[in-house]
């Protein structure tokens, strides 16, 4: 056993002895990298680039599975609530996607899991949740987001979810029940954590409230119920909105008679999410939200002729397509993120033009500006640097 | 001796539509097997680098070092010809994959990609054998067509063409530097030296990996390797050579002056890459190790198409050219290269007279 002091310790000269053998390889691989020829023999040997490979797709409704990742060497553990992207060839084309990682954090085998639910039409989400086999190799990103829980846990917490917004409130969950709440790297070197450190911290007081359209739709029903039944400090109440119709703000007191001082972390779809907020106006900072969907609200502008100027690629865009779309479409390679507006991972420099944010409807832009091209289209011709 | 000449206006623009639907059709139907193919190069092309060097560490004998050199020469002509010239051209960028694009690719090859993008892609492709434009049609360094003026430097283009053919990688990266220019005042000394060094930086690391960094590795193969690396060099640096040559420069294949450009629409942008471009007649196997160029005139009409399309779609292009009775040139690669070689023996020397064009 290597107690995360030593580890640190001794890492240092290790890394750099590797980094020198790394360095002087390339001698070997110019213009290709090291990581180039590793690839072959496996795909999770890369040094440069995260990647996974799904090792087992569990289903968990009738349109929502879980899949389980193993990422490769260079990951970093991530604080439960976090998420990643994950890359997927559909096609033959890489397709990125936001996922909330729905395992805690230093699971025993090393993997991490996703839960994904199948949109209608939507492109990734019914290929991860039909079509990917176990041994698919995804591309993965470091694990982003603000949606933790604090070091330590509050001792009263409130969950509201819907659908699958209960994904990221399942890692948070299963580090509570396990006595760490942040995760990552105070969790030291891995492996069994279980039971003893669920003794070493009593899980705090936790109100759950999901909504689904019907009990067999709510994604780990099963084990939250089980859950529920074992921990006394757990209430599960779960809303079934086919028969009971959608949970409104204004019926929280009555489930949960002291929501006001509870730290609450909500997910689920914009509406909801919408009425949350306007329901903890005033004590906004008790209250964490994370969205799946980018809040499109406006029309969009008026389009025009888009110029990447650092690829050389131009096109005509509608006002109503992210940029970030259009580039992708036309084979510029992107830079992305979460695609909802959050992360700020997909801007680009505008050098002219200017562009409409899609949440907002409002058009802005000055030379030099950064834009979020996921959430803004073009208004008249643009010209941005990608 | 331009055919353009003979097709009615609209009968060009026919020509042009036909094509774009031939282009649409092919990038309509783009999928999981075009993305297989190009991933299953770039592995086998690996694979047959590593193993070739593998083979070079034991080749004290000699049957060993010629598989060795063969491997290898085999596996960079792959690594320029189907993989680098082709990704270089965007042919596969709609995978979306940062590692196999045309953004970040790097190849083995003097030319750094982003200078070689500029002057193949942009210039090479734009000005397909416009004389005083496509610098791949000579212009200083080589006359290829009877239009150009003869100088008495040109007797001596026999014995640089092979000279360029066994160092054509650093050939053609000097020579797209473009100095002939800075004379002229339309390209600045500075430009033009830190293009020079880019290629110093690239032709430095190329040299110390095959000439120093391989044969230090091997030991006691130490001279072997080095000879094993150089003769793959020398024979990938000929065979790209002959291919680029064999694309352009065959009896066949026709030129243009700038003034034929006026007002060019689709139509005849298609027909001048037509007309200026000639096939290699061949299997399966000097397609993938021609990069497909052995489709010169599939490649010169849709650049950025994925080349493992090229060879489905190139009867039907030879269909529409014989319906719109257009030329379509093709030969074996002897024959091709024969060709090349009469012709610039014979443009060594003053003459023959020429017909004005149109
Ligand atoms: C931070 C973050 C975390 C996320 N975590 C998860 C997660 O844990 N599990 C999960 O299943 N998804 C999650 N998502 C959503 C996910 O990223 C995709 O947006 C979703 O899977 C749909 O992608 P798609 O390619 O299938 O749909 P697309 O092909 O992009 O869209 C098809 C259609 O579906 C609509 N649509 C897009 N997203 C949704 C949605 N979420 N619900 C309903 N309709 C939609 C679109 O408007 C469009 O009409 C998360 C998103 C973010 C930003």
């Amino acid at each position: 056993m290597t107690t995360p002091y030593l580890t640190t310790s001794d890492a240092p000269p290790r890394w750099s002895v590797r980094r020198q053998l790394a360095s002087a390889s390339r001698w070997l691989t110019t213009p290709l990298m090291p990581d180039d020829y590793l690839g072959l023999l496996n795909p999770l040997w890369s040094a440069e680039e995260l990647r996974g490979r799904v090792e087992a797709v569990h289903p968990e409704t009738a349109d929502a599975a879980t899949l389980v990742i193993r990422p490769s060497r260079n990951w970093v553990p991530h604080r439960p609530g976090q998420w990643v992207r994950i890359g997927i060839d559909i096609e033959g084309i890489r397709h990125w996607r936001a996922y909330s990682l729905s395992s805690a954090p230093q699971r025993p085998d090393g993997c991490v899991t996703i839960t994904v639910k199948a949109v209608p039409d939507g492109l990734v989400s019914r290929h991860l949740v039909r079509r990917t086999a176990p041994g698919t190799i995804v591309g993965l990103t470091r694990p982003e987001g603000e949606f933790v829980l604090p070091e330590p846990p509050p001792p009263r917490l409130l969950f509201l979810t819907a659908g699958s917004g209960i994904t990221p409130v399942m890692a948070m969950l299963h580090s509570l029940l396990t006595g760490g709440a942040a995760g990552g790297e105070g969790a030291g070197g891995g492996g069994a954590v279980s039971l003893q450190s669920e003794k070493h911290r009593e899980m705090p007081d936790v109100v759950l409230v999901h909504s689904a359209p019907m009990p067999e739709d709510v994604i780990f029903g099963e084990e939250l119920r089980g859950l529920a039944a074992r921990l006394p400090n757990l209430r599960l109440y779960e809303r079934h909105t086919r028969a009971g119709g959608r949970l409104k703000p204004t019926d929280l007191p009555a489930l949960c008679p002291d929501w006001a001082d509870r730290a609450a972390w909500a997910c689920g779809p914009t509406e909801m999410l919408d009425e949350v907020a306007a329901h903890w106006a005033g004590r906004s900072d008790r209250l964490h939200v994370e969205h799946f969907r980018p809040a499109v609200s406006a029309a969009g502008g008026e389009g025009g002729r888009v110029r990447f100027t650092k690829s050389g690629r131009e096109v005509d865009a509608d006002g109503g397509t992210p940029l970030l779309t259009v580039g992708e479409d036309a084979g510029v390679l992107m830079p992305s993120g979460c695609r909802v507006g959050i992360c700020f991972g997909c801007v680009g420099r505008l050098s002219s033009g200017q562009v409409c944010d899609l949440r907002t409807g409002q058009v802005h832009g000055e030379e030099g500006d950064l834009v979020q091209t996921c959430v803004s289209a073009a208004a008249g011709p643009v010209d941005i640097e990608l | 001796m331009s055919t353009t000449a003979v097709l009615f206006p609209a009968d060009v623009e026919d020509f042009g539509r036909e094509l774009d639907k031939i282009r649409d059709e092919v990038i309509g139907s783009l999928g999981e097997q075009d993305a297989k193919y190009i991933r299953g190069v770039i592995a086998m092309q690996r694979r047959l680098e590593l193993g070739g060097r593998a083979l070079l560490f034991a080749s004290w004998l000699p049957p060993v070092w010629v598989a060795g050199t063969a491997a290898l020469a085999t596996a960079k002509i792959l690594e320029n010809m189907e993989i680098g010239h082709n990704v270089l051209h965007g042919q596969w960028d709609w995978m979306r994959d940062p590692k196999i694009h045309s953004m970040t690719w790097e190849w083995d090859f003097a030319s750094p990609a982003d200078q070689w993008k500029h002057s193949h892609n942009y210039i090479h492709h734009t000005w397909t054998n416009v004389l005083g434009k496509d610098r791949d049609i000579g212009y200083s360094a080589m006359r290829v067509s009877p239009e150009q003026r003869w100088y008495p430097i040109y007797l001596a283009q026999p014995l640089y063409n092979v000279l360029l053919a066994l160092f054509f990688e650093y050939g053609i990266a000097v020579y797209d530097v473009e100095l002939e220019r800075i004379p002229t005042g339309e390209k600045s000394p500075k430009e033009a030296l830190s293009q020079l060094r880019a290629i110093a930086g690239k032709v430095r690391r190329q040299i110390i990996k095959d000439y120093v960094a391989f044969p230090l590795v091997a030991g006691p193969c130490f001279l072997p390797v080095l000879l094993g690396n150089l003769t793959a060099n020398l024979a990938r640096n000929v065979w790209a050579h002959t291919i680029i040559f064999c694309g352009h420069f065959p009896e066949g294949a026709e030129v243009f002056t700038e003034d034929q450009l006026e007002d060019e629409t689709r139509g005849d942008w298609y027909v001048r890459q037509l007309l200026g471009s000639c096939n290699i007649d061949g299997g399966p196997l000097l397609h993938l190790m021609s990069g497909n160029l052995s489709h010169q005139i599939e490649h010169h009409l849709f650049p950025d198409l994925p080349s493992n399309r090229y060879a489905e779609i190139a009867p039907r292009i030879r269909a529409l050219c014989e319906r719109f009775g257009l030329p379509y040139t093709s030969g074996s690669l002897t024959r091709q290269t024969r060709s090349v070689w009469k012709r610039i023996l014979r443009l060594a020397l003053p003459g023959p007279p020429t017909t004005p064009a149109g």
